[in-house]
């Protein structure tokens, strides 16, 4: 369990986070989601001591990340944003270390990691820098494993990497979640969102919301619609233009507009398109995404001001 | 306005790396004013591919122009006339926006008179006239991603290159950067981007996708989805790519 209270950090005049408090219970699968610069680094490094928070206070399983650091450490396995394994010791030399650095050996924790390792296993003496992206993933996530921690830290392991060794990642995590290990993971990709039991929406530092994902979406406030048209570019331009609009966004081949609850229905919006001269139409009342409400809730600050 | 004039031709297009190739016999073509998605999975070759199409990298064998010029004896001609931008790479952090436009614009030989013109409208466009003085490392990256495709594109190159731009970038940020790709395709530059993001692969008007260092796949979304039969431009790719 993680629990998160007020924690504040700041960088000369920059404020990464600003009084930032969550719980991550035992055993779930928790996403922190938000694009670069939010601060999700910054707490992932307090939460594993690496980083002194300047106000607050957070414990890992009970144990103060300030206090009791060394024994956190223990507890812990972290995956940092950047690869930081040894690039010049091999597959096998990399585990073996972080293995004995913990007191433990390969053997003993290897049914932990068994999924994972034995996919690289087969270039056990390939140099750790000499791996694909996808193999120094697999790599980390072993070593950050092979001392059986009760919580693990993943910051962005499926930034940069394609979209099926993404989906291929996140099936290991569901597994090491059914095995007990408390997960936090951080993700830019917002279609991920949807694979965590709880996420928070995290931007300049704030946490926007927290909430399970079915929640965060069905309890979106406002009346959102799918359009489609033939140049979406063009009548998102032009949608821009309709009374008391509060976005228009594109996804992928469709936009998604969000008009105040109850304004307007899909045959005032078609009406309002075919005086665009738009023939072709399609208007369908839809459920949001994870994404719909970060833009939502991003946009909202500007709205009070 | 998309024309079936060729800015970019690839035929048999062959790199290796010893025993390893890594573009197996690539050919297609890119049209003026478009947009091109290269898609496929990591390790799949597309680095390599933009790496000879940009000029830094010889080809093992094949028959390629970017811009009317040869991949093997003018690749000087043909960094003059694109523009480039990754997520890893774009801008000077330790200078200032107005420095970096000035380095960038210095380097593609631009008349001052027109690089003041262009910047001053540039900044206006990006709203960012009163930060012209800060520092590219305390910008935030919604921002810095913006300014380093404007920078791309200053010199008005008949190609810019985007690799991944819009990694890591908010989501508003993000669609806002998509954008600034439409503005400049209607000044008449043609895209050449990769993304990780399904969604924007549908923003491009036709897309390929290699995979194991060939193209396996390369028409216009709609038709790539209808051929795999797919709902979006996420179920084409995994079909394929997995």
């Amino acid at each position: 369990m993680i629990e998160v209270k007020n924690i504040h950090k700041q960088f000369g005049d920059v404020v990464a986070l600003e009084k930032v408090s969550l719980t991550v219970e035992q055993g779930e699968l928790f996403g922190l989601i938000g694009p670069d610069g939010a601060g999700k680094t910054t707490l992932m490094r307090i939460l594993m001591s690496l980083l002194l928070p300047d106000g607050g206070s957070a414990t890992m399983n009970g144990l103060d990340v300030v206090v009791d650091y060394k024994k956190v450490r223990l507890i812990t396995g972290y995956m940092p944003g950047r690869f930081s394994l040894y690039p010049d010791l091999t597959v096998e030399e990399n585990l073996k270390f972080f293995a004995t650095v913990f007191g433990t050996t390969i053997q003993e924790n290897y049914y932990l990691i068994k999924d994972i390792y034995q996919q690289i296993e087969p270039f056990k003496t390939r140099r750790a820098g000499k791996l694909s992206g996808g193999m120094k993933q697999k790599l980390a996530l072993s070593c950050a494993l092979i001392h059986k921690p009760e919580i693990l830290i993943l910051d962005e392991p499926t930034t940069g990497v394609d979209a099926v060794s993404r989906k291929e990642f996140w099936e290991m995590l569901k597994r090491l979640k059914e095995m007990g290990i408390t997960i936090l993971v951080s993700t830019p990709y917002m279609d991920e969102a949807s694979l965590c039991d709880r996420i928070a929406l995290i931007q300049q530092g704030s946490l926007m919301s927290v909430a399970t994902p079915q929640v965060m979406t069905k309890s979106f406030p406002e009346d959102l619609w799918t359009v489609r048209t033939r140049k979406i570019y063009n009548t998102s331009k032009f949608l821009e233009k309709l009374p008391s609009i509060i976005s228009v966004n594109s996804f992928g081949q469709v936009l998604h507009l969000v008009t105040p609850k109850g304004t307007y229905t899909s045959d005032s919006i078609h009406q309002f398109l075919i005086k665009n001269g738009e023939v072709e139409i399609a208007i369908e009342p839809a459920t949001a995404t994870i994404e719909d409400v970060f833009i939502f809730l991003m946009n909202k600050p500007k709205e009070k001001s | 306005m998309i024309t079936k004039e060729p800015v970019i031709t690839v035929k048999n297009m062959v790199k290796k790396f010893g025993n390893f190739v890594a573009n197996d016999n690539l050919n297609f073509e890119v049209y003026k004013g478009e947009i091109f998605g290269f898609l496929g999975a990591n390790g799949a070759g597309k680095t390599t591919a933009i790496r000879i199409l940009c000029g830094l990298s010889t080809p093992t064998s094949g028959q390629m122009t970017v811009a009317g010029f040869d991949v093997f004896r003018q690749t000087e001609k043909i960094k003059q006339n694109i523009g480039y931008m990754s997520q890893k790479f774009s801008l000077y952090e330790d200078l200032t926006v107005y420095e970096n436009i000035r380095f960038y614009g210095g380097v593609y030989g631009m008349k001052v008179a027109d690089r003041k013109a262009k910047t001053a409208e540039m900044l206006d466009r990006l709203e960012l006239t009163a930060y012209e003085n800060r520092k590219i490392g305390d910008l935030p990256l919604g921002w810095k991603q913006k300014l380093a495709f404007s920078i791309a594109i200053l010199h008005s190159p008949k190609i810019v290159f985007l690799d991944e731009p819009t990694g890591g970038v908010d989501p508003i940020t993000r669609r806002q950067f998509w954008n600034l790709i439409y503005e400049a395709v209607e000044k008449g530059i043609t895209v050449f981007v990769t993304t990780h993001y399904m969604d924007e692969a549908e923003y491009c008007d036709r897309v390929s996708i290699m995979a194991d260092g060939k193209i396996v796949a390369l028409d216009t979304p709609e038709k790539l989805k209808e051929q795999y039969n797919a709902a979006n431009m996420d179920e084409v790719f995994l079909k394929i790519a997995r």
